[in-house]
């Protein structure tokens, strides 16, 4: 098609180096490549939805053993990873607005940062994993869980109902941290492509998709963070 | 606009335009990757009819004397999974829709080619380790995967099964996704909601059912599969889990699943349906909001699955009572496809032949599904041939019979070539024939009490005669299947060359060369006219040679 010497109007549009031949116009390109990360998001949702919603009937069933599990868990560093995964929508939402703005500069700090406290999150999240290995709370035949129910000292904890508990904790949070490895393997590429001056005024729709993304990942841990970690906090 | 030519004089087209392994592996034209689907596909459908010619083998007689009982199980097992996942779901949108949606609305490809290329590379990886488990002694779950028998009691390849169709699964939301997109975003000027050919209507709705639906199965098999490797319990009543939340995760899906298989097939016959009746169709809006209605409603029918599985008196009726709305709009599209015929101008070409076999196929599936969907027959009926029947209608009745009328009608855009006529009814007959033989019986069966997934019927000899009608009519659907394979290759080579528009058939896919240049349009279409605008097509069908 583009050998065509009459395309002078195809030949126009396809001046900006980063519209895809199949679009018509850039608006196009990032309505579709925009609708198509939402939409994506709205699968997500059902996928970790399916999950959320095994927890929902365990925790109905397993009401004080799932507050014993929740009560073993580390809520500072829980805590802690929260305000980093914070912090890092900041940085990418800033990220977002210098690559509209054309700050060349900008766009890779913000983005390094985001990088950065995304692995600060991965780092805590393994040493609350090796403390869970260390006490024997990881799911399997060397699974141990002493103790009783909160509030009622003469229930012992049931060792398969907390290891439900365990069981959900790991899928869920090891789930939420894939996502989050793939988040910093994308912003690792867009990095690259920004150090390449890649994006600007004109175009930004990577920066920002991926965003949209990291975004989504910070969600699903706003989430995961009091049904895993706050559920029994009252004394 | 020049025509593009090359420098042997021909017309460049999608499929001369580069030849070479590579110019299909690494190919992103949404044609290609159509037609790499193609191939896969029918793979795929071949090893799971022959699965299921080894079933009908084994119980041509009433003694388990083919194969063992393990065999046997893998048998019906792997039919199951691999004709679900690995044909029937990805068949009509992955190939034709692949193929047409683009073309239909006027765009010169999806919304996002490499995406589409990544879901064939996803499907092949699912595939191979489908291919795997099969050669490695196979799975006997059922294609259900039914907890705890898949966590803790067998000892065949749960786990790689698993893997196969959640990796599969993600080739399914990568398609649907992409359709979403493409048909907000990549719409002609003109081409408004209001005049989208209706087979883009059913491809929507099947999207929107896969996208939501397909990745609540991809984390019931992956606790699955980590149960199984891990011990988790989270499925395993002896550990405190529930056998029923994994029937209720399983079937959220794959009831709405049906609808993956079914409304893409709904959107070939209306195509089919108005071209060779020379009308419009009856009820455009109707049909349309019916397709988003069995979308939205077959999200919310999961549990008729589990009637006498334990679950509540007071859920079952919900469930049941939601069950007989799906059969609204399944009426309304059949209704208002007859209407459609109603003094229309009615040939009777090979793809008609599939059409009408598929409205009277899925109608009466549509009906003993009603039957299902009542709790006091169901408890009858549950986990018996007619079940089995039942489901056969609306997936190999409907379904497949859908797509291959899709095939013939599209056939002459996809390839070029026109395929030969008096084979084409002659399969399409033996298909209609040999599907009612095969499965009609089978309603008779069940009702009298033959339970599905039994290898050995020898304390009941009086089932013998029926299941060897059945048998008979799988060897004569067999050969229907094998004939349009047969003819479809012999018509790359030495099929008459197809004109553009060879049933004089609207809307804009038959407006572009016969095979479609790369970028499907030499110039950017604009359009003024309703779908289905057949009033003001004055040639009827040509004649069939």
């Amino acid at each position: 098609m583009h050998n065509s010497p009459i395309a002078t109007a195809d030949q126009e549009a396809h001046q900006n180096p980063a519209l895809l031949h199949h679009f018509a116009t850039e608006e196009q390109q990032k309505d579709a490549a925009s609708l198509g990360m939402w939409v994506f998001l709205a699968t997500e949702i059902m996928f970790f939805g399916g999950m959320f919603c095994a927890y929902l009937v365990y925790r109905y069933w397993y009401f004080g053993d799932f507050g014993a599990g929740s009560q073993s868990l580390n809520v500072v560093l829980g805590g802690t990873n929260t305000a980093v995964l914070i912090c890092s929508s900041l940085t990418v939402a800033l990220a977002v607005r210098a690559a509209q703005l054309g700050q060349q500069k900008v766009i890779i700090i913000c983005l390094i940062l985001t990088m950065l406290l995304g692995l600060v999150f991965l780092g805590i999240k393994g040493v609350e994993y090796h403390d869970k290995f260390v006490e024997h709370h990881v799911p399997g035949p060397g699974f141990h869980f002493p103790g009783h129910v909160p509030g009622h000292p003469d229930i012992p904890i049931n060792q398969h109902h907390a290891q439900i508990f365990f069981s959900l904790y790991f899928i869920m949070t090891g789930l939420h941290a894939l996502h989050m490895i793939i988040g910093v393997g994308l912003f690792a590429f867009i990095t690259y492509n920004a150090m390449r001056r890649r994006y600007g005024p004109d175009y930004y729709t990577p920066v920002e998709v991926a965003g949209l993304y990291w975004h989504f990942v910070d969600i699903i841990w706003i989430y995961l963070f009091p049904l895993l970690y706050l559920i029994d906090r009252s004394k | 606009m020049a025509t593009a030519v090359l420098e042997s004089g021909e017309r460049e087209t999608y499929l001369n335009k580069e030849y070479g392994i590579k110019s299909w592996l690494l190919t992103v034209d949404h044609k290609r990757i159509a037609l790499l689907y193609l191939v896969s596909i029918t793979f795929f459908f071949f090893i799971g009819g022959f699965f299921a010619l080894l079933i009908r083998l084994e119980l041509l007689t009433p003694a388990g004397d083919l194969v063992q009982a393990d065999t046997y199980n893998k048998l019906f097992t792997m039919h199951g999974q691999v004709m679900v996942f690995f044909f029937l779901i990805p068949a009509v949108p992955a190939v034709l829709g692949n193929f047409l949606i683009p073309i239909m609305i006027g765009a010169k490809d999806l919304a996002f080619p490499r995406v589409n290329l990544l879901s064939w590379y996803l499907y092949i990886i699912g595939g191979a380790l489908m291919l795997y488990t099969i050669l490695n002694g196979g799975v006997d779950t059922g294609w259900t995967f039914y907890t705890p028998l898949s966590t803790e009691f067998l000892n065949t390849h749960v786990v790689t099964a698993g893997l196969a169709i959640f990796v599969a699964g993600f080739s399914s939301i990568l398609t649907g996704l992409n359709f979403v997109v493409t048909t907000h975003r990549m719409r002609a000027p003109g081409m408004t909601w209001s005049r989208l050919p209706l087979f883009v209507w059913a491809h929507y709705a099947t999207s929107i059912i896969q996208l939501l639906g397909t990745p609540v199965l991809a984390i019931t098999l992956l606790l699955v599969v980590c149960e199984r490797l891990f011990h988790l319990g989270i499925f395993n009543p002896a550990l405190g889990g529930d056998p029923l939340l994994f029937q209720h995760l399983f079937w959220f899906y794959s009831h709405p699943a049906v609808y993956i298989m079914i409304l893409p097939g709904m959107g070939i016959v209306s195509e089919i349906v108005c071209c060779f009746s020379r009308k419009r169709i009856f009820g455009y809006t109707a049909m349309a909001l019916a397709l988003l209605g069995i979308a939205v409603v077959g999200f919310l029918v999961w549990a008729h699955h589990m009637f006498v599985a334990g679950i509540s008196l007071y859920a079952a009726m919900i469930f049941s009572l939601l069950s007989y709305f799906v059969a609204v709009p399944s009426a309304i599209k059949v209704f208002n496809w007859t209407s459609t015929m109603y003094k229309g101008s009615i040939t009777y070409q090979t793809p008609m032949l599939y059409a009408f076999g598929f409205i009277g196929l899925f109608t009466m599936g549509g009906l003993t599904g009603l039957f299902l969907a009542s709790l006091g027959i169901d408890v009858h009926v549950t986990d018996t041939y007619f079940v089995v029947a039942h489901f056969h209608y609306i997936m190999v009745g409907g379904m497949v019979m859908a797509y291959l009328g899709g095939m013939h009608f599209w056939w002459p855009k996809i390839s070029g070539r026109m395929y030969p006529e008096g084979w084409g009814r002659l399969a399409a007959l033996l298909v209609f024939v040999g599907f009612n033989l095969t499965f009609f019986p089978q309603f008779i069966l069940g009702y009298m009490g033959m339970p599905r997934r039994y290898w050995d019927y020898s304390h009941s000899p009086e089932f013998q005669i029926l299941n060897v009608l059945s048998t008979a009519g799988a060897t004569v659907l067999a050969v229907g299947y094998v004939l349009p394979m047969i003819y479809f290759l012999w018509s790359m080579r030495y099929g008459k060359p197809a004109p553009d528009n060879p049933w004089n058939a609207a809307g804009l896919e038959w407006m572009v060369p016969s095979p479609p240049p790369t970028f499907n349009f030499e110039e950017q279409p604009v359009v003024t006219w309703e779908a289905y605008n057949y009033d003001e097509i004055k040639e009827e069908v040509p004649v069939a040679q």
